[in-house]
């Protein structure tokens, strides 16, 4: 058996290129105006919570300041983002990797399980005995495709005016369309957060074996 | 700081990719047709004639932003403002049976719509006010479109860095019901700011489409001919979106 099917496969090389582009064409975005709110409106530092720093262009895309790039960009790549993100969702329903490999069982949301993951993944140690993610992962994995992904698409779309009459409700859930738009700004980060330590601990992991199964598919051969 | 300068290069090489794929044909095409794409989704998910929400007057900020322009001093606008629009002017032309010329008192005249909406530019921030004057649509059926009109145009009074400001939508966004020609902002009459002493309202779309210091309603077939030909002044300038609901 292959270690990762090719839907996931497939969905992982997608989902990488559309999120970095996204984010960087996301950051030009926010240069255009660095203060974050809460609620429907705001408009001056008066009300914002946060003000970004301006990052600097080569982080960017397109690499120099130009609001109309970077929005033909972000608006472009969130199609493939998006419903590439559907398609990874119902291939791992139907393929059954959700429910073998990412959902969590009641047994292991226990203190001494969590604690025993965590001091494996402080010793480095990455054998994970039965069952192909420790809980620390599935719970990784799971946020990021059950939370962090599908709520930069949904907060994305409420920050869109011509959705609104649609979206209203979804508007109003997320505390307007300024929290939307800090919302956007915080799973985007969050996001890059988790993009770090995956990325650090594939590295750690042996980055060599780890990113020719990811695109091979490599096999279960360990047990 | 070896480490920030590896990723510069990748970043810098990666960024030098995706802007060689900008300025290819098809990856101009691809990133022009993105816009198209939202928006026949939105046209497929909703009838273009739903209503943007619209708030209690609880919910008004304090402060409504200027932006873009925010005091023109080109051409007679000064001395229109001096003399508190007395003479202000707003026509209605193009391919119209009947133009027309209108003062702000008959503006003021017609039957009104009041609505308090949320304003979002472009750029990521919000205001909310309560804006009156009537529809568009009084004004278009008024002047009776012949059938070739498919674009609405707005003429703008002020010139910002050496063009003439302008939008256009087409005539769906036109007949919208919240589609409005604004004279009051909070029920005072417009701040120069906020366009005094005309402006649209295209409520389904970003501040930029919704024209200030309103001179002329303007029917046309096409908008290739009209200044740089892409319907608007940041689209012209900037090459921001035509359909600005994204």
């Amino acid at each position: 058996m292959k270690r990762h099917a090719l839907s996931t496969r497939l969905w992982h090389w997608l989902n990488l290129f559309c999120v970095v582009i996204l984010f960087m064409s996301g950051l030009t975005i926010s240069n255009a105006h660095r203060l974050l709110y809460w609620g429907d409106w705001g408009f001056s530092r008066q009300q914002a919570w946060l003000e970004v720093p301006r990052f600097p262009d080569w982080m960017t895309i397109p690499g120099y300041y130009s609001l109309a790039v970077a929005r033909d960009w972000h608006i472009l790549v969130a199609w493939p983002f998006a419903l590439g993100l559907l398609f990874m969702w119902a291939a791992m329903l139907l393929n059954r990797h959700f429910k073998r490999d990412i959902a969590t069982s009641k047994r292991e949301w226990s203190w001494s399980n969590i604690k025993r993951d965590i001091i494996q993944h402080l010793k480095l140690d990455f054998d994970h005995g039965d069952g192909k993610y420790n809980f620390l992962q599935k719970l990784a994995y799971g946020l990021v495709l059950g939370v962090l992904l599908p709520m930069m698409v949904f907060t994305g779309m409420a920050i869109s005016p011509g959705l609104e009459p649609l979206l209203g409700w979804m508007v109003d859930l997320l505390g307007g369309r300024q929290s939307a738009r800090s919302l956007h700004f915080i799973f985007a980060f969050a996001i890059l957060g988790f993009f770090i330590v995956h990325l650090a601990l594939v590295i750690l992991a042996g980055p060599y074996r780890q990113i020719r199964d990811m695109i091979t598919g490599g096999r279960i051969d360990e047990a | 700081m070896k480490r920030r300068g590896f990723l510069a290069v990748l970043g810098a090489g990666f960024v030098a990719g995706c802007n060689k794929f900008a300025d290819s044909d098809a990856g101009s095409k691809l990133l022009g047709a993105a816009e198209k794409w939202h928006k026949n989704a939105h046209d497929l998910l909703m009838d273009r004639k739903a209503l943007a929400p619209e708030f209690p007057r609880s919910a008004i900020s304090p402060f409504f932003r200027g932006n873009g322009s925010v005091d023109p001093q080109n051409g007679d606008y000064p001395a229109q403002a001096d003399a508190g629009f007395a003479d202000w002017r707003l026509e209605v032309r193009g391919l119209v049976e009947h133009p027309l010329s209108l003062s702000l008192e008959n503006i003021r005249k017609l039957p009104q719509r009041t609505q308090v909406t949320r304003h979002d530019c472009v750029e990521g921030w919000s205001a909310i006010g309560e804006w009156t004057g009537p529809q568009l649509s009084l004004l278009l059926d008024a002047a009776k479109l012949r059938p070739e009109a498919k674009y609405i145009v707005f003429r703008c009074a002020d010139n910002l860095n050496g063009q003439d400001y302008y939008e256009s939508v087409d005539l769906i966004d036109a007949y919208h019901p919240q589609t409005i020609v604004a004279h009051e902002l909070n029920g005072e009459p417009l701040p120069i700011r906020n366009g005094a002493p005309l402006r649209m309202r295209i409520e389904r779309q970003l501040g930029y489409k919704h024209a200030k210091y309103l001179t002329a309603i303007e029917a046309v077939a096409s908008l290739d001919d009209i200044e740089g030909g892409k319907g608007g002044y940041w689209e012209d300038r900037a090459g921001y979106q035509w359909y600005a609901g994204i």
